[in-house]
């Protein structure tokens, strides 16, 4: 992969109390890539990318992003969280806020941004999601892809350079995939730094540079979805694509 | 001639059609929607054409209290409770009740003796208080009445409303206290009755509330120091009573002060009720902090929110409406603990109705005392309940779909 890695894993390592999560953990990813990560349930697809904005802490190794290691030092990690936005399976929005205050909170607490000039940052975000005339509701007044589709605008406003999706589309109801989906190859088109855990092989095919497949805690394989799809080497990828793909 | 008729009952009965004719669907919603002024989605609910007039309240009884036969029992029990306890309590309470006069008409009459409160409601709300200077802690207790009431009034939450209380408090302390504008001084051990029951309860629950919050807080924290404390404090006063803890505050305390430096008494109970009730109110709100799911606090961390601003703006919103209930509960539980503190020897409300017993003239009509001092701090628990009621509504509306 590229050579300026804008996030860097080398051998990371992490356990939940004896359960072994993650097993030497290596992965480069270059600024603009957008890299899919699949893999069966319980493989640390999720674990790995959680701990590339510290929601979870690893154990071993290192993790780099974008030139600043991540470790217990406060002062990392919140640089590194600013840099870093990220899109939960379950939206996560903030539910005694509305739509536009849910955009605007972390702006103006975090970044010291102005109530009006983020607020026009945030329709303008909202538009582009195509949910501007919802910006006075709360969220529990949207469906769930609209839902997620304000969480995208909300990492959004934090003008973040790297954006962290875990599994963005698992928790809707099939109708309301493509919505999402095409919000997030919009912004694959714009050139934004992209890890995302998602089971949509369309998705991963159509807008990935490159799919790393995970099991067990490590990285089984990982290349360009040409020949990921095409042509996998381990028979363990050649497994879960029977399984992924037969539905 | 027929073609006469036939002409004139046509003629009567399309004339007669639109008013005489039961309103089909589609003209009944517009009179509604017209006779209502409301809005066009009220009017497609189907009126049911006098039915529910009709129904009361005989219907009502037959499906309600008449429904089963174990309800019909039911319903004839209640009856006749009602029936044997409701005509003794009204005849005491209000038909052959004295209203006016002195101890020897009401030791004559059937009924209950409301006079004692017209002779004695002085004492019973203000206690000790110099009986010339009472108009003092009267208007010290309306002015924090006043204040407690507009501050729960949406529109006067704004920045002057700490202003206002501030400017109140002062006011309070010079009517209480005295020694300045020509009002004589009046040392705390005077206060009695209502102002003694409302201030402690008011600011010990002003305080207990923030700090139960950190209470709860620290007993969340990850630094084991914190939370050690926290728990240990929680579990120490949530495992002795009240009395002990006001005991240990007006009796044991002193003695651990240096020589010369004391604390006056009215203050140190305010503490020992304050940390009680801060004990209690922590598990209250821990109830809530524990509600939140765990997705708020990691949006929280992803957007870089540090620990104070993820608690402030939004695990602490959430949390707090939740309890709402069971903190307002507590609220209540101090206000009425505040009769506690008569075992250190304060007057609040209820001592200062028991000090009015003991006169002998009055001796046998304890009981409306009582049940006026009940009144009293009914009317209190009762405001403060039905304020809760109406703050959940307040609190949830982002809940509406």
């Amino acid at each position: 992969m590229t050579e300026n890695a804008i996030i860097e894993l080398r051998k990371v390592g992490k356990w939940y109390n004896s359960y072994h999560a993650l097993r030497d953990v290596s992965l480069k990813i270059g600024k603009g890539e957008k890299v899919v990560v699949c893999g069966p349930s319980g493989s640390g697809k999720s674990t790995m990318i959680r701990c590339i904005n510290r929601l979870e802490a690893h154990q071993t190794g290192h993790i780099i992003v974008d030139g600043t290691e991540l470790t217990d030092d406060v002062k990392s990690v919140e640089t590194i969280r600013r840099k870093v936005g990220m899109v939960f399976q379950n939206f996560n929005l903030f539910p005694h806020l509305t739509v536009l205050q849910n955009l605007t909170l972390a702006p103006i607490w975090v970044r010291g941004m102005a109530k009006s000039e983020i607020e026009e940052i945030a329709m303008m975000y909202l538009r582009r999601v195509r949910i501007p005339d919802q910006a006075q509701k709360f969220p529990g007044q949207l469906s769930g892809g609209q839902q997620q589709r304000v969480a995208i605008a909300r990492a959004l406003c934090m003008k973040p350079e790297i954006m962290l999706f875990d599994e963005p589309t698992s928790a809707l109801d099939p109708e309301m995939v493509k919505e999402v989906l095409d919000v997030m190859t919009e912004l694959a088109g714009e050139g934004m730094t992209m890890v995302c855990v998602t089971h949509e092989m369309g998705f991963a095919r159509q807008v990935a540079d490159s799919v790393v497949f995970m099991a067990e805690g490590s990285i089984i394989e990982s290349g360009t979805p040409a020949e990921f799809f095409e042509n996998p080497k381990s028979e363990r990828t050649r497994q879960f694509l029977g399984q992924i793909l037969e539905h | 001639m027929s073609k006469d008729t036939r002409t004139d009952s046509t003629t009567t009965s399309a004339g007669a059609t639109p008013a005489g004719a039961i309103p089909t669907g589609p003209v009944q919603p517009v009179t509604w929607a017209a006779s209502y002024e409301e809005e066009p989605s009220q009017a497609s609910v189907p009126p049911q054409p006098g039915g529910m007039t009709a129904l009361k309240p005989f219907g009502w009884a037959k499906d309600n209290l008449f429904n089963t036969p174990l309800n019909t029992a039911l319903t004839v029990a209640c009856l006749a409770v009602l029936w044997y306890a409701v005509p003794p309590m009204a005849n005491w309470l209000l038909l052959n009740a004295v209203w006016t006069g002195g101890s020897e008409i009401c030791r004559e009459a059937a009924g209950a003796c409301w006079s004692i409160i017209a002779v004695k409601h002085r004492l019973i709300f203000f206690g000790t208080y110099p009986y010339d200077e009472q108009w003092r802690p009267f208007l010290a207790c309306g002015l924090f009445v006043a204040l407690l009431g507009a501050s729960g009034v949406r529109a006067f939450w704004r920045p002057w409303l700490a202003g206002v209380w501030a400017l109140v408090l002062v006011a309070m302390g010079v009517l209480m206290w005295g020694g300045v504008f020509g009002l004589t001084y009046v040392a705390n051990d005077k206060w009695g009755g209502l102002p003694i029951t409302l201030m402690l309860s008011v600011f010990s629950i002003a305080i207990a509330f923030p700090l139960s919050i950190l209470l709860a807080l620290g007993r969340q924290s990850s630094l084991p120091a914190i939370r050690t404390f926290c728990v240990g404090f929680i579990e120490t006063m949530r495992g002795v009573p009240l009395v002990s803890v006001l005991f240990m505050a007006s009796v044991m305390f002193p003695l651990f002060l240096p020589e010369g430096v004391t604390v006056d008494k009215l203050l140190r109970a305010l503490a020992g009720m304050t940390l009680f009730t801060a004990a209690y109110l922590a598990e209250a709100v821990r109830g809530g902090l524990q509600a939140i799911p765990k997705g708020q606090y990691e949006a929280a961390d992803a957007l870089g929110l540090s620990y104070w601003q993820k608690t402030r703006l939004i695990v602490l919103p959430q949390a707090l409406r939740i309890v709402i209930p069971p903190i307002v509960n507590q609220f209540i539980s101090a206000f009425k603990d505040t009769s506690l503190v008569t075992i250190v020897g304060l007057y609040d409300l209820l001592t200062a109705a028991t000090v009015a017993t003991t006169d002998p003239e009055w001796r046998p009509f304890f009981a409306e005392v009582y049940i006026f001092a009940g009144l009293m701090f009914w009317i209190f628990c009762f405001s403060m309940s039905r304020y809760s009621q109406w703050l959940e509504r307040l609190a949830n509306r982002y809940n509406r779909r």
